[in-house]
């Protein structure tokens, strides 16, 4: 049976998670899946297109074309092109806030600081340089080091009185001052605070921000009180998309659209 | 996924001129080396090279050897060992590979040209204008084979050059003969000495002239030939090798130009490079700027190699110039009008900054130029990290995805 409907498919693999998104012609997030990228990117993209479609209820042959970013983007064999995973979140962001901002991207692996002008355009971008330092990868070893769950990280730090500063730049360096603190005997809703924090800072020394702050990426979507403590620090206007873990992938697939 | 987009490089007809010129000096070099016919100096890459000649001494360049020690990728395996006696992996990564080479006994010479070992030195001569590495890393070799080190102190971070810094720098060159003599086993023959200045100024008028090749719309060569091509005009200097291979590049370039021939097919970009070549990535990046149809078009690790100052009438004072004019030592007044002078004639639409983890001297991003430039001139920036030769500070997926998405910027204006 053939599939009438148009469908325009954004594959975003990044280096921890892979984001499937499906828009109609319209524009709609019709369906999309997130997987973990695992080590056979092509193979996850073409699962999470898989699951995207059922939750879109619609068949292959709906999409009619696929741009595909992030890490592995040249990994997808059904895309038609691809796009880097800054110029889709730029895409994605926009699409759902058309004005000038500062986007700020967190990711499994890198963080990036995009500027926009009124039209979308890019004025400017910066990644992070080398190290995992404010990424969520650095919070993944934290959350090891301290044997909590990652996903009890966001409901412990709101639990905080009073937050334990960490000053290093390096994630091994952290783990120590992490130590220290414990030994000194803080509680651990404090440090997990001062983790939050940390990973704030680094992202926020990248570069100049101009208001509003959009801030995209699985980190943020996991972990809401990151983008309470981005607010209060600049006293900025911080807004989220509908998914900010499928920025990047939304922003895909309206590339594919303009094919 | 569409057919990839193959790259396409064009190969220089003077390629095989540029080898024998390259091969001819480390022959000579290895021959008198193991012969002891000729002296031998090693001069850092801007030091009196034409004093040298003057004296007689064939020259040896360790920086040359860095940079092939990076090419040829041995140089990551080969830095630990430098790091282990003590040289910080955050200090230049040449010397730290160049000095690995020599206490692991490998290097790139072999493979090249079947040369064993660098040349055995009779004096090492540094000027530090490059940088205070130079220094050090001559000083180590000093040591271990015991030879005579002299050397000259620039003078660093100048804005408006004055006649005491030239005569000083004039000077400290002067009061280097009585050792150069003494090294060398001869006088100082002034005539020597001078026509080796005419030689250097003509292969820099040539060489300035080749870059300059690059301001035509579609330009007829990129950096990354520029790199390769800068070879001569590094080891060859003061001598009439150099000048006759500048004059068939320059033909060659000249032609493109008129025959319309771009080195990046369908060029749609032009960028300043700053910041030294990330040598074991060379290949890597130039074909992904030729998958972009970006050409880089100027740069100032090659705009910046040229000493025309020169003049044999007045030797020393005309090589106290070139030193003290040179980029790597001015302020950062001069180099921000240096490049607003190559974006008038290179006509960039983007800069990108190679911040260099191992040389602090080269890496031109550090106090805020690249924010001031880009606004000034309204071309937009990239600042990516790296090295010049110690791959272990270089994340290649990042600097690839970074190179991509500001040509996407770029088509986006
Ligand atoms: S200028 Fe840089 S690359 Fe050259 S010798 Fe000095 S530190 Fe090394």
């Amino acid at each position: 049976m053939t599939d009438n409907r148009v469908l325009y498919a954004g594959v975003d693999i990044g280096a921890s998670r892979t984001k499937v998104a499906l828009l109609d012609l319209k524009k709609n997030l019709t369906g999309f899946s997130i997987k973990k990228s695992g080590t056979d990117f092509s193979r996850t993209a073409e699962e999470c297109l898989i699951e995207a479609l059922i939750m879109a209820n619609a068949s292959r042959d709906a999409v009619t074309r696929t741009v595909s970013t992030g890490y592995g983007r040249t990994n997808v064999t059904f895309s038609n092109d691809t796009r880097t995973e800054i110029g889709c979140h730029a895409k994605g962001a926009f699409h759902y806030f058309s004005r000038a901002m500062t986007i700020i991207d967190i990711g499994g692996q890198d963080n990036k600081v995009i500027k926009l002008d009124s039209e979308g355009r890019r004025i400017n971008f910066k990644m992070n340089r080398k190290c995992a330092a404010g990424t969520g990868a650095f919070l993944e070893e934290m959350s090891a080091r301290l044997d909590i769950p990652i996903e009890e990280m966001d409901g412990l730090a709101k639990q905080s009185t009073e937050m334990v500063e960490l000053g290093s730049f390096c994630t091994v360096f952290s783990a120590t001052e992490v130590l220290e603190k414990i030994r000194q005997g803080k509680k651990v809703p404090d440090i997990v605070k001062g983790l939050f924090f940390s990973v704030i800072k680094r992202v926020l020394e990248m570069d100049l921000i101009t208001p509003p702050i959009v801030m995209t990426g699985g980190v943020v979507e996991h972990n809401s009180y990151l983008v309470e403590m981005i607010r209060s620090k600049t006293g900025v206007e911080a807004l989220l998309p509908e998914h900010p873990q499928l920025t990047g992938a939304v922003g895909a697939a309206l590339f594919a659209m303009e094919l | 996924m569409s057919e990839e987009k193959k790259p396409a490089r064009k190969k220089f007809e003077c390629q095989g001129l540029y080898n024998k010129v390259m091969a001819n000096h480390f022959y000579e070099l290895d021959e008198a080396s193991k012969t002891g016919s000729k002296k031998i100096a090693w001069c850092t890459s801007v030091g009196p090279a034409e004093l040298l000649r003057g004296m007689g001494f064939l020259v040896y360049f360790p920086e040359n050897h860095g940079a092939m020690l990076g090419a040829t990728r041995m140089a990551t395996e080969l830095i630990p060992y430098a790091n282990a006696i003590g040289y910080s992996p955050d200090i230049c990564s040449y010397l730290t590979s160049d000095i690995g080479s020599f206490m692991q006994k490998k290097t790139p010479l072999t493979t090249a040209y079947k040369i064993e070992s660098v040349p055995k030195p009779d004096i090492l001569v540094f000027n530090t204008n490059q940088c205070r590495d130079v220094q050090d890393w001559f000083a180590w070799y000093s040591r271990e084979l015991k030879v005579p080190m002299v050397g000259i102190h620039t003078h660093r971070d100048i804005g408006e050059i004055r006649n005491f810094q030239v005569n000083d720098i004039a000077k400290q060159t002067e009061s280097l003969i009585p050792a150069l003599e003494k090294a060398a086993g001869q006088k100082f023959d002034i005539d020597r000495f001078k026509e080796a200045i005419e030689l250097s100024r003509q292969a820099s008028v040539l060489w300035r002239a080749c870059l300059e090749t690059a301001s035509a719309i579609p330009s007829p060569w990129t950096f990354f030939d520029a790199t390769i091509h800068m070879g001569p005009a590094v080891v060859a200097r003061g001598t009439k090798e150099a000048v006759d291979y500048y004059e068939v590049l320059l033909k060659e370039l000249n032609e493109r130009v008129a025959g319309k021939v771009a080195a990046i097919d369908n060029e749609r970009h032009r960028i300043y490079w700053d910041g030294m070549p990330i040598w074991g990535k060379l290949s890597t990046l130039s074909n992904q700027f030729a998958e972009l149809n970006t050409c880089i078009v100027a740069s100032t690790y090659c705009n910046s190699w040229i000493f025309d100052q020169l003049d044999p009438k007045d030797p020393f004072e005309s090589m106290g110039r070139a030193y003290t004019e040179l980029f790597i030592v001015r302020d950062e007044a001069f180099k921000e009008k240096y490049m607003q002078n190559c974006f008038e004639k290179y006509k960039f639409d983007g800069m990108i900054f190679h911040d260099a983890k191992t040389c602090p001297n080269n890496s031109n991003n550090r106090y805020g130029l690249p924010e001031r430039i880009s606004k000034g001139l309204g071309v937009p920036q990239l600042t990516i990290n790296g090295d010049l030769n110690d791959l272990r500070c270089y994340s290649e997926e990042q600097a690839k995805t970074n190179i991509e998405a500001f040509i996407e910027q770029l088509d986006e204006r």
